[in-house]
């Protein structure tokens, strides 16, 4: 065992975990005390004698009840999950279908293909939604929340593919062809063996594909243009920011509020995920 | 029950041919090892036959049917793979009685089949547990279990043991002749290690480059190898060769190289006369060179100096080096003989047990 100094251990690991922990946490600190900041304190002079930048002695949840009354946030929360369910549900299917294929099956091109599908996730969104407008608009779809749910799956699925191809390929093929001589097809051993075993890396693939979606920008700015239709993070600000007037309160109650079912799906897999991205399985 | 019969069977990978005109009529009850070093085709033949490899060309029989384009769930085989192939998420129960599932079986009857596999094997503690929580022996058990409760026609074990260490190997190796014994049932066994090949096949089947070099019991193909690979890849220590000229000086003929000389015995002599004046491949085992005494006649015995000593316990290997030839030959003497390294000795050779082969053809002469 080595023995090292006390000192390099604060040098080496406490004192920069320290920074990189205040660093990650602060700009949530920072949209939290803003958030249950009364309007008094918000808009005083940065020199006023009573500032207090860090923290607030008059903590408030006006904001939380304009935000909730007085706009159309909630109708904004469930669009957003709406729309994040169903793609990512959509996508996972298909990630689970073609990763499956490319991981397991031999055809011809199976490795072209593969390396096709990642090159489409690499296509940059904000160019990707010039020809995607014009598909959304002759199918009428514009404003509508099939616009996302169908525009989305174009980089979702490739993802998942990919991610899903990386975890079957951990999986020992053994396993599948036993479950094929005891009496399975190829289809049943899919099911019944290698997608139990592969849960960690759907579940992985689920988290990453639902956050995606939830917080997407640009195709949820363009496809969608009325208030009501809008998605959290879109919503938040082209709605609470009017001219040049910022809503600071309720903008950070909404950031607020969108960030934590996100948070919440991460905490419960948080496991899950990190296997599912790193992990095999031993028979 | 049955019988496997394997015709003309041909693999071909894009550019590899694995498997080359494979004929094998596996008998009924019969336990079978295919044998042979890695890449030789052994793994592809019992994939070919379990339906997880296409058939290039040929035809297999299970039984009396045709099985050529049966998928896998269909031929009623049971396979045992090298990393047992246990599934991972489900407990030692469910892994066992999943075939049984599969195929529709009452759950009285999976129930009574998976606990007698269950105790015949020792495991009916087990069956509550995860794979992940057993040994690697106790993972060997419940493969092996999954196996056999399906009663299937033809059991597959595909290396089964290599993962385990050296002792467990032997104790389950013991563990399955038995399990064999008790359950008629035909099995066709791969592995690369010719211990486990001898002392578990009725008849062993030895492949090498897609061939099958030779099949046979496993003492007829330790006593008759038809070829050099054979009788170099079958026992260990393996074979001694040397390659030595036969000479034919009044009938009486002679194998010689540097440092032996070899009175060939009557039974071989007819035979090697054929290769007067050429060079030919002589084997010897090492158990068939022992130390000389004054009742070896003078044609079978040769000088010889001790360069390692390995002490067995039941036995010593002698690595020597004949007179001034550059050939090392390892011979397998009593626990008593007490030479040292550099000793000079004089051993001799059991003369119905020497082995010439042809060159070129590498066969048995």
């Amino acid at each position: 065992m080595v023995i090292e100094r006390r000192w390099k251990k604060w040098v080496y690991f406490y004192i920069p975990l320290t920074l990189f922990v205040i660093g990650t946490l602060f700009p949530f600190y920072w949209m939290f005390v803003t958030a249950i900041r009364p309007d008094a304190e918000l808009y005083r002079s940065w020199r006023a004698a009573t500032n207090t930048p860090f923290w607030t002695l008059q903590p408030t949840l006006d904001h939380f009840r304009d935000l909730l009354e007085k706009t159309t946030f909630p109708q904004w929360l469930w669009n957003t999950f709406f729309i994040a369910c169903v793609s990512t549900v959509i996508s996972l299917f298909c990630g689970l279908l073609a990763g499956y294929a490319l991981a397991r099956l031999k055809f011809p091109m199976a490795g072209m293909l593969g390396t096709s599908i990642f090159v489409t996730y690499l296509v940059p969104p904000t160019l990707l939604f010039i020809p995607l407008a014009d598909i959304i608009r002759s199918f009428q779809l514009g404003n509508t929340p099939w616009a996302l749910i169908l525009t989305y799956p174009t980089f979702l699925i490739p993802f998942s593919t990919w991610l899903l191809m990386g975890y079957f390929k951990t999986i020992p093929k053994e396993l599948e062809e036993c479950a094929r001589i005891d009496g399975a097809t190829r289809f049943g051993a899919m099911i019944r063996i290698i997608f139990p075993i592969a849960v960690p890396g759907i579940l992985s693939a689920g988290i990453f594909a639902f956050t995606l979606s939830w917080n997407e920008f640009i195709y949820a700015l363009v496809f969608l243009s009325s208030p009501e239709k809008k998605t959290v993070p879109v919503g938040v600000v082209s709605e609470l920011i009017r001219g040049d007037i910022y809503f600071w309160g309720q903008l950070m109650a909404g950031a607020l509020l969108g960030s934590i079912p996100v948070a919440l799906v991460y905490s419960f897999f948080v496991e899950y995920y990190v296997t599912g991205l790193t992990g095999s399985v031993k028979g | 029950m049955a019988q496997v019969l394997m015709k003309d069977l041909n693999k071909k990978y894009d550019e590899v041919h694995a498997v080359k005109d494979v004929n094998l009529h596996i008998r009924d009850k019969e336990f079978i090892v295919l044998v042979g070093p890695s890449g030789c085709g052994k793994t592809t033949t019992l994939r070919m036959l379990a339906g997880l490899e296409e058939i290039t060309a040929g035809e297999i029989h299970i039984g009396d049917r045709l099985v050529n384009d049966l998928p896998p769930k269909d031929r009623d085989i049971a396979m045992v793979f090298q990393n047992y192939a246990l599934y991972p998420h489900m407990t030692v129960y469910d892994n066992m009685a999943f075939g049984l599932k599969m195929r529709k079986f009452p759950r009285a009857e999976i129930e009574q089949r998976v606990r007698d596999a269950a105790q015949l094997l020792g495991i009916q503690e087990l069956l509550k547990r995860k794979p992940r929580q057993l040994s690697g022996g106790q993972r060997q058990r419940v493969a092996v279990g999954r196996a056999i409760v399906r009663h299937p026609q033809v059991f597959l074990f595909d290396e089964p043991l290599s993962n385990l260490d050296a002792k467990l190997r032997v104790q389950m190796r013991v563990e399955l002749k038995k399990l064999h014994n008790r359950l008629e049932t035909t099995a066709v066994y791969v592995t690369h290690d010719q211990v486990e090949a001898m002392t578990l096949g009725d008849r062993v089947v030895v492949m090498k480059d897609g061939w099958i070099q030779q099949v046979g019991e496993p003492l007829e193909l330790y006593a008759h190898p038809v070829n050099k690979f054979v009788a170099g890849f079958i026992g260990s220590p393996a074979m001694n060769f040397a390659d030595v000229t036969i000479n034919d000086t009044g009938g009486v003929v002679t194998a010689e190289s540097q440092g032996l000389r070899l009175q060939v015995p009557p039974a071989k002599a007819g035979a090697l006369r054929a290769y007067k004046g050429q060079s030919v491949a002589f084997g010897v085992r090492p158990e068939d060179v022992h130390i000389a005494t004054g009742a070896d006649p003078a044609g079978l015995t040769f000088d010889a100096v001790v360069e390692v000593v390995e002490p067995l316990g039941s036995e010593i290997l002698l690595d020597v080096r004949a007179g001034s030839s550059t050939t090392t030959i390892v011979a397998r003497v009593e626990p008593t003989v007490r030479s040292k390294v550099k000793d000079s000795i004089k051993l001799a050779v059991n003369p119905e047990r020497l082995h010439f082969f042809d060159p070129k053809t590498e066969q048995a002469i």
